[in-house]
This record gives C-alpha cells, structure tokens and sequence, in this order.
C-alpha cells in the first residue's frame, strides 16, 4: 500500500506545488496591470482593465474538468504531451491563476490609500509604490492568499487523474471507489487531510510573523 | 514662494475652487481653514501636485506646477515634505524604516540615511522608539514619525493636511509646538490646511478662509480675529448678546494694548460708570488680543466716542 500512496503523495505534491508557485507568478503579474489599470489607478485605463477583468471571469467559471479537456491543445504544444504529471500543472495553473490575481487585487486594494497617497508625496515612482510600499503592505493577505490558492489547486489536483496525472485523488478513485479498497480510500483522505492542515498551518505561521 | 493666481478647479460640473489668488513667503506658517468640504485639502493637494487644477497659474519657486511633467513632478515633490490627518505610516516597517523611505528611494547611502533618520528622530523627541512598529506607537507619536519622515529630503515647503485633526488637545499643542520649532529652527515653511480654529490662533501668522471653494477672508491671522467681518463671524458661529438699549461700544484690543488699563483708565479720567456686557480675551500667535463691549447711557455717547479717538483704539457702535 506505500508503494501506491508514496509516488501519488509525490505526485499531489508536485503538481500543486509547481502549479500554485506559476499561478502565483501570473496571478501577481495579472494583479498589478488590474490595480494600475482600475479606476483611479495609478495608470487608470479603463479599457484594458475592462478586457481583463472579462477574461478573469470567464476562466473562473469554467468548472476545471473542462478547462483540462479544453487546453489539450495548448498542453500539448507546451510540454508536448497533453497527459500525465506534468501536463496535469498546465490546466491546474491557468484554472489558479485568475484566482489568485483577483485575491491578490483584492489584497493590493486594501492598501490604505493616504499611503499611498504619502509615498506619492514624496516622489516616490509608480513602480517603487507597487513593489516598496503597497506589496510591502499588502504582504500578509498574499500570504493568505497563496495559503488558500495552494489548498483549492490540492482540490483540483484529485482531478488530475482524468488525464492521468496521478496523485493521492487518483489512487482513491481508483483503490478506493472503483475496487472497493475502503482501508486505501481512507488513507488518501487522512494523507489529504494533514496535507492541507500543513499547508495551512504553515500559511498561518507565515502570516502571523508578517503581519505587524 | 507659492504664488497662486485665478486658481480654479472642477470636479465634473462642480467648482471646488473658485478663483483663488494668494502669496505663501518663504518662511511662513500659513494657516488655511474651512469647514469640511471648503476646498482647503483640494487648495493644498494642488501645492504639490497631487491634485491638478483646471485653470490659473500656482506656482512655487517660480516653477509652474501644471507644466512639469511626470518625472520633474517627482523631483519637485522632494522639495515639499507633506503629513496627513491618519498619519500614513507603512504598518510593516519599523519607525526607522518609515522614516527611512524616501531616502531609500532616491538611492541616498546607508550611512547618510542612517545618520539623518537618527538626526530626525531625536529632533521629534522618538529615538527610543526606532525600532518600534506604528502599532505601537500613540496617535501624536505616529505623527511625529511621519513629520520626521516628511523632512528627510530637505523639503523648504511642508504641508500639512488635518495633521491634528485625529488628535486630543495636548497633543494637538505638542504637535504644534513641534511644527512652530520646525519652522523657527529650519526654515521652513508651512502651509497648513485645518478645521480647528484654535490651531490657527495658535500657530498661524497668516490664515486663508475657504467656504464652498471661495476665499472669504485672508488676512494676518490676528487680523482676521481680531476685527472679523460678518462672513468672518458667522463662520466663527459667534454673535454678540448685548442690551438693547444704551449705545454699545466694542473696542478692539491689538496686541499692544490688551494689557494697557484702557477701560479703568477712561472710567477715571471720565468719571463714568460703564457696563461691561460682553467680552473675550485669547492668545493667537502668543499674543494676548481681543475685543470689549461697553454699554453707555446715548447722552454721553459723543464724550466716550471722543476719548476713545483721542487714544487711537480701534472701535466701533454696535
């Protein structure tokens, strides 16, 4: 029974991991054209923030399942296959990361705006405001925000064995509800569960040391 | 050195500034005051650019703000330190660090960061706190950080929006008496925007009046207190209660005269009896100044009026 939960542990691991850490760095990117683009944004364009926010949306509502079966194509010109592990990460990043672009705008607006405002005051460039001040501020919600990003792709990642991704979802499908193997089902849950509670509890802890 | 000419400013439809033409000198501390929604926070925004304005000329040292752009907009802000009514301190960052900012920013070296924040810190009174976080700090502690991180750069202009507004009495003093030191010690000039009139008496040598984006007074402070005009006093909310009849006479107290004994003196050398029915006294810019109502009998109205002529005090029948 290790010798199954073990590889799909590792699995689960990194697909999430891989694909929260790329969501997270396309999310970011995404947040801040939203934040400088939004109305009474440093650089408000209404316009493209409009387009993007549309664009947000829409993949958001697309129940992850399909977005797998619809980025085949792209999966495939990107890694060259369109199933197994790592062709799993590509559909599990772009299904977070407008996820996490609209938490970490949500955590960039929270920013007090008068400090904003100061740092303005005392010539302080757009780009400095964005990384030496609001991102400084905004910290800890990020924190939070990639905590529950990483747990939500976890979520997501027990999907991945549609495309044969593998994982700890997989072998409970598999173990646990096809052939009625109840012992392994309910070890892929315990494993999940202290999965995510380290997560988050690692989440938490960096958090608290942030947060001032 | 702020030169403001025909200022005008829409929001919309909406005038907030309508027409305003005043002269800030080097050194000043200036006081602009209005009820909430006057204008006066919009008025100082536009001193530094935060704002901009539709029509009109501002400018400071002779550089007109509306034509600099982005980047000289920038350079000129280093110029002009500004404080704001919620502090606006960076929560994650140390009293040092806060402070440390724009240096950081304009690419200053360590040690010459290190040794001006030290500087700036013992000047407001908050060494010991440099490695406390704003949390930790009081309201008139938070702002005594953000003024030190206001005078890094060497501003000659600091504004300063509300910066007592969120603060108790003694605190608001001490911060003003911080502000007056600031300006006697280094020069420099403050231009600040309040609601409180008794932060204008107390530190104000000059005062502008904003209602409704109109300037309605713009005097030497004790001026503006000292004789106010109708719009004046209905803006200050006061209104004299005096007897109906008789004839009342209110005398002005400058502050040269205010301890002089002109009202015994005149009772003696005259050899009247007055009643005195209204009254105030205050301290604006530590001097002592105010205004007297005295009530007469109408016959001996142009024997008062003439004594008090003969003594050059500033006087008039109500």
């Amino acid at each position: 029974m290790v010798d199954i939960l073990l590889p799909a542990l590792g699995e689960t691991v990194y697909m999430s991991f891989v694909s929260t850490f790329l969501a997270v760095v396309i999310g970011f990117l995404l947040a801040i054209v939203l934040i400088l683009t939004s109305k009474g944004g440093l650089r408000e364009n209404l316009k493209v923030y409009a387009i993007l926010d549309v664009v947000i949306n829409t993949l958001r509502s697309f129940p992850f399942i399909i977005l797998m079966i619809v980025l085949f194509p792209l999966t495939k010109f990107l890694i060259g296959k369109s199933i197994g592990t790592t062709a799993a990460i590509i559909p599990l990043t772009i299904g977070a990361a407008p996820f996490i672009a609209r938490l970490i705008e949500s955590a960039f607006k929270e920013v007090d705006k008068g400090v904003i405002e100061a740092a303005k005051s005392f010539g302080a460039s757009d780009s400095q405001i964005i990384f030496k001040v609001m991102l400084v501020e905004a910290l800890p919600s990020i924190i939070s925000a990639i905590t529950l990003t990483l747990i939500t792709v976890i979520g997501f990642s027990a999907m991945a064995g549609a495309v044969g991704g593998g994982g700890l979802g997989d072998v409970a499908i598999k173990y646990g509800y096809y052939r009625f193997q109840t012992d392994t089902m309910i070890y892929t849950v315990i494993i999940l569960i202290a999965l995510v509670q380290a997560c988050q509890s690692a989440g938490d802890y960096l958090y608290k040391i942030t947060k001032k | 050195m702020i030169t403001i000419e025909n200022l005008n400013k829409y929001y919309g439809d909406v005038k907030v500034l309508n027409d305003i033409s005043i002269d800030i000198k080097k050194g000043e501390m200036f006081a602009i005051v209005g009820h909430s929604g006057a204008g006066k926070s919009t008025l100082l925004r536009c001193i530094n650019g935060l704002e901009d304005y539709s029509e009109g000329s501002l400018k400071v040292n002779n550089k007109e703000i509306k034509s600099l752009n982005k980047q000289q907009l920038r350079e000129f802000r280093k110029n002009i330190g500004m404080i704001f009514q919620h502090f606006s301190l960076i929560q994650r960052k140390t009293v040092f660090e806060n402070v440390a900012l724009p240096m950081q920013l304009w690419g200053y070296k360590k040690e010459d960061i290190s040794k001006k924040v030290k500087d700036l810190l013992s000047l407001v009174g908050l060494e010991q706190k440099m490695n406390a976080y704003p949390s930790q700090l009081s309201g008139g502690q938070k702002q005594r950080v953000a003024i030190a991180r206001a005078l890094t750069l060497d501003p000659e202009v600091l504004l300063s929006d509300e910066a007592t507004s969120a603060l108790d009495p003694n605190t608001t003093t001490s911060i003003l008496n911080l502000l007056k030191e600031i300006n006697e010690k280094l020069n420099i000039t403050i231009v600040l925007v309040t609601h409180e009139m008794e932060v204008v008496k107390q530190i104000a040598q000059k005062a502008l009046l904003l209602e409704h984006g109109n300037i309605i007074g713009f005097d030497d402070t004790e001026e503006l207190f000292l004789k106010p005009d109708e719009k004046m006093k209905d803006f200050l909310g006061e209104t004299e209660v005096v007897p109906n009849d008789g004839v009342n006479i209110k005398l002005y107290f400058p502050k040269d005269n205010a301890y002089q004994s002109f009202i015994t003196k005149m009772a003696r050398e005259l050899d009247m009896d007055f009643n005195i029915v209204w009254g105030k006294l205050e301290e604006i810019n530590s001097h002592i100044v105010g205004n007297m109502v005295i009530n007469i009998d109408s016959k001996n109205k142009k024997i008062v009026t003439n004594y008090i002529k003969e003594h050059d005090i500033v006087w008039e029948v109500l």
